[in-house]
């Protein structure tokens, strides 16, 4: 039989009200609540405990006066343009390679990938091990006749963030890879078949007519590339723990470093909040670069 | 609306089994159904008839509690159920894409509302019994849906209203998945269903021929209005307006704009209408003059009749049984419908005449019925 | 529809020639293909390079992890062993120090099973249900929430997590593995519920109409309609948070203490310790200790893994 009261609005769904609360409370509280208590604590002079003592822009001074993070911000630049560049690069050409009907398809995607299943933390002992100047690559090398050979970036400043490169790439490329031959299989058979009737040899027809089809799906990958860039932290606390001297600190360790190591909580805000920043710089033309296609379709 | 779930007035619904009462729906400021008001007769057979997004399926699913409606009142079997949840409504639905319990078997599909509605095992047991005889089931009682063609897929899926005992059936597109030939089989079985049970069923189709040879009544939908509601034949030989007359039959109803000045019509013919049925007197001379495709009589058989002309054959389309002629009455298109024996060719004159017994006439502005 | 339908239609004129064998010489059937061309050459050659490079590493890791320590001292970290043993192995599991307690990365290993089962079984449970309300019991605002949650899966964690500490400190979980679970839970919980949120709307939502005009509920329809039907993507869920939770570090370094930090973070402080002798062997049994359960997970998935993370990642 019917019900027989009116439903009133609150309670109109409740279940589905109820069983959503820890998504609401996770977005409300977490995701909200928490950045922007922290945004607001890094405008106070907290030490050891977070305290409401307004000192405005002070943290911020202090922050960008701080050569450990100047140099963060710069390792953070060059590792950033690099692994984009490298990563996009190195997908597109493995995803190009695997989409030539080969044999064993699914064993190369295997090995391409299987890095991407692994921690951090252990690709970096990993790396750390192989560049190894006593034992490793370096020694090998010197070993087959070359005895002037140097390669030590884990202790060459220089150097340094070739090993994070070498090791970060080893880890994410995989997935670029995978995202971009599933962008390559989704194009249009017929595409293919109108070039192949046109006469236009193959790299051609990649370069010229896949690439451009393929922005959407090359943005994502920039889009996940850039978020894996910027929270880089157990990579380098693996590999380098900064080194040598601060020459592969990143903004992420400083963070850390700050809230939990130097009890300097005010400094560790301030970082964060210029991390966020950051993000928000890459997220939000996205955003609206995806609500504009949206909004045409 | 505050009392609402009180039973309506007994009179009132006497002999209706659903009664939509200014029944509004709306998705933000798109509005899908606009005040519309039906009443369907106790074990009447209801098609629903539009053209796409025309708001069908809002429709029923408003009558089924699936979708809330903003205003407005719905009524089953004497009931105010606009409030009421979906199986309290003493409703069953089909859809289009059957919509099957995938992990279930046949038999599962068959109990589960009546599990739902913790009815005792024996009388489930019997229910499906009785559903599955009556749809030829019992072969597959056990088996998966995936294991099952489109056609057997379709009739669980009737036999999953038929298990709840319901005194409304809603039919939401239920053989557009089909093929043609089993279309048609399902379409005498459900007709042949519709006769055994006597239940109200509430058909949406977009199939003309479905429409035509099922219904006791057609209701003609257009953006969320309904246009006409009438049986059949009327709508076929009546249409209300403009709209209907050319959504309904294929090819559609020729439209021959003009004036009407007296009973004299002038435009791509002239004709003296006398012996139609008026229903309106005409408000200003402008009207559109409709006649179908299949009642225009050609060569010697269109001189006894009262409204001739000549018209240039354009297209023939021979079609077996009968063939299309695409013509030009001066520069008006013109189609006619002509026995599968006759032998025209394009370029031919073709002398055509048809009776004011069976032409409708609209009012030019309003495009209403005169 | 034969001639006899359509009398005047001449009948098909007589076959009388139909031309019949080959002319002349020429190309014929299917054309020569040379097995192994220049293009093909690149193509493998290409993918052979880059798999050494992606190898490469791993072979080391085995190599090293089975050679005593005299012998890496002298020789060649891609070589393989000249004499095997296990001994790195169980020095890794049982006897290596981290910190306070050399009771090698086993109790690493515990913590890290205890921390990963319930968070993985929860926040998929929690995000499976999200999912479902989102697609089908839509309420006001519910897209909002969704879009801050997604927004929240870009956001750095760092700028999160002191504000957690003080959340866990008030409700009594600091330091705890419930506490590590809960912030798993969480975490995990923007791309999951995308996830399945996908999934459910690539559902027809006739099926979902049909359970209710069947008179099933908010969790009838969810438990006996739709999980029944939904173990791949089940199974994909599973497959990312447990990989995801496993190889989490930053959470478990800052949530939990040392007896009940996870296996990364031991992995961590074994090789990174600055005290002792460095035990190369040692510390690549550890590691690949520490990689097992992912690896394992991805090798037995194959194909689900990579339907996970393409899933995730090109619908968001
Ligand atoms: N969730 C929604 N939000 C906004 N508009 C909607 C929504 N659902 C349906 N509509 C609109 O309501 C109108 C009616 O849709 P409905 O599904 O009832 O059409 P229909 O007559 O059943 O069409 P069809 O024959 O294609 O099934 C359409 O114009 C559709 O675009
Ligand atoms: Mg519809």
């Amino acid at each position: 039989m019917a019900r027989s009261g009116p439903p009133l609005r609150l309670f109109q769904n409740w279940q589905a009200k109820l069983a959503a609360t820890p998504m609401i409370l996770t977005a409300l509280v977490v995701f909200i609540g928490c950045s922007l208590w922290t945004v607001v604590y890094s405008f106070t002079n907290s030490r050891l405990l977070p305290r409401l003592e307004f000192v405005g822009l002070a943290q911020y001074e202090r922050l960008w006066s701080t050569p450990r993070w100047q140099v963060s911000i710069e390792n953070l630049a060059v590792y950033g343009v690099l692994s984009l560049i490298l990563t996009l690069a190195i997908g597109f050409l493995l995803a190009v390679l695997l989409d030539q009907k080969i044999r064993f398809e699914d064993g190369f995607r295997t090995i391409i990938l299987f890095p991407y299943a692994l921690s951090f933390i252990v690709t970096g002992v990993v790396w750390q091990w192989i560049l190894n100047p006593d034992f490793g690559l370096q020694h090998i090398v010197r070993g087959m006749g070359f005895s002037g050979f140097t390669f030590d970036p884990l202790n060459d400043p220089n150097l340094v963030i070739l090993a994070l490169l070498a090791a970060g790439i080893w880890q994410g490329a995989g997935l670029t890879t995978v995202i971009l031959l599933a962008g390559l299989r989704g194009i249009d058979e017929d595409v293919w078949k109108a070039a192949r009737v046109d006469g236009i040899p193959t790299w051609k027809t990649y370069i010229f007519i896949v690439l451009p089809m393929m922005k959407p799906v090359f943005a994502t990958c920039v889009v996940l590339i850039s978020a894996g860039i910027i929270k880089l932290y157990d990579l380098v606390v693996a590999l380098t723990r900064g080194g040598p001297g601060i020459a592969s600190e990143v903004p992420a360790k400083y963070v850390y470093d700050y809230m939990f190591g130097n009890q300097n909580l005010g400094q560790g805000f301030a970082a964060s909040t210029m991390m966020l920043a950051a993000v928000l710089a890459i997220i939000i033309p996205f955003a609206l670069f995806q609500l504009g296609r949206k909004r045409r379709v | 609306m505050a009392q609402a779930l009180r039973a309506a007035p007994a009179t009132e619904l006497d002999g209706i089994s659903v009664s939509i009462r200014d029944l509004s729906l709306s998705y933000g400021s798109v509005e899908v159904l606009g005040d519309l008001n039906l009443d369907v007769k106790d074990g009447e057979f209801l098609v629903l008839l539009g053209a796409s997004g025309c708001g069908k399926s809002t429709l029923l699913n408003c009558i089924a509690g699936l979708q809330p409606a903003t205003e407005g009142q719905i009524f089953i079997s004497g009931q105010n159920v606009t409030w009421a949840e979906p199986s309290e409504r003493g409703i069953g639905m089909v859809f289009q894409s059957y919509a099957l319990y995938p992990q279930m078997t046949v038999e599962g599909n068959l109990s589960f509302g009546l599990k739902n509605a913790r009815v005792p095992k024996d009388e489930i047991r019997r229910r499906v019994a009785r559903a599955a005889d009556t749809l030829q089931l019992e072969p597959l009682l056990k088996r998966k849906p995936a294991a099952l063609s489109g056609g057997q897929r379709q009739r669980v899926a009737i036999g999953r209203a038929l298990v709840r005992d319901v005194d409304v059936f809603l039919f939401d597109e239920p053989l557009s998945n089909l093929d043609a030939k089993l279309r048609a089989e399902l379409r005498v079985e459900l007709k042949r269903l519709h006769q055994n049970l006597g239940n109200t069923m509430i058909y949406v189709t977009h199939d003309q021929i479905e429409a035509m040879t099922l219904a006791d009544r057609i209701a003609i939908m257009r953006g969320g209005k309904i246009q006409q509601l009438a049986s059949p034949d009327d709508i076929y030989r009546r249409p209300a307006n403009l709209y209907v007359a050319g959504f309904i039959g294929s090819p559609p109803m020729n439209l021959l704009p003009g004036r009407l000045e007296g009973n004299r019509f002038t435009g791509a013919l002239t004709a003296d209408v006398t012996g139609y049925d008026f229903t309106s007197r005409p408000r200003g001379p402008e009207v559109v003059l409709g006649i179908r495709p299949e009642h225009v009589r050609t060569g010697a058989a269109a001189e006894a009749l009262p409204i001739r002309a000549e018209a240039l054959v354009e297209v023939v389309e021979p079609m077996g049984a009968d063939t299309l002629v695409w013509a030009q009455l001066g520069q008006t298109p013109f189609r006619v419908r002509m026995d599968g024996e006759s032998r025209v060719r394009a370029g031919d004159r073709l002398s055509v005449g048809f009776d004011p017994a069976s032409l409708s006439l609209f009012d030019a502005a309003s495009e209403t019925r005169l | 529809m034969s001639d006899a339908a359509f009398p005047t239609r001449a009948a098909a004129p007589a076959r009388a020639s139909a031309p019949r064998g080959r002319l002349l010489d020429g190309p014929a059937g299917v054309a020569p293909t040379r097995r192994m061309n220049p293009k093909r050459i690149m193509v493998y050659g290409g993918l052979i390079v880059f798999s050494i490079y992606y190898l490469l590493p791993l072979w080391v890791m085995v190599m090293t992890s089975l050679k005593g320590m005299p012998e890496i001292r002298m020789g060649n970290i891609f070589a393989p062993p000249m004499e095997i043993t296990f001994e790195p192995w169980v020095k890794a599991w049982s006897e290596a120090c981290t910190g306070l307690n050399c009771d090698g990365l086993s109790r690493g290993f515990f913590n890290s099973v205890a921390i990963t089962v319930p968070a993985t079984i929860l926040s998929i449970a929690v995000a499976a249900v999200n999912g479902y309300a989102l697609v089908n019991w839509r309420f006001k605002g519910s897209e909002v929430f969704f879009t801050i949650l997604i927004f929240g899966a870009f956001i750095p964690y760092q700028v999160m997590i002191y504000p957690i500490v003080i959340i866990l400190r008030e409700i009594g979980l600091m330091g705890s593995v419930w506490g590590l679970v809960l912030v798993h839970v969480v975490f995990g919980m923007p791309i999951i519920t995308l996830l399945f949120r996908n999934y459910f709307s690539s559902l027809p939502p006739e099926l979902f109409k049909a359970a209710r005009v069947d008179g099933a509920g908010f969790w009838g329809i969810f438990l006996r309609v739709l999980v029944p039907m939904s173990l791949p993507i089940f199974t994909v869920a599973v497959i990312l948070q447990v990989t995801g939770i496993w190889n989490d570090f930053l959470f478990g370094v800052i949530y939990t203490r040392p007896d009940s930090y996870p296996m990364t973070v031991q992995l961590n402080n074994i090789v990174n310790s600055v005290q002792g002798v460095r035990e190369y062997n040692v510390n690549m049994a550890a590691t690949l200790l520490t990689g097992l359960v992912p690896l394992t997970i991805y090798f037995l998935s194959g194909k689900l893994f990579v339907r996970g993370i393409a899933a995730g990642a090109v619908k968001g």
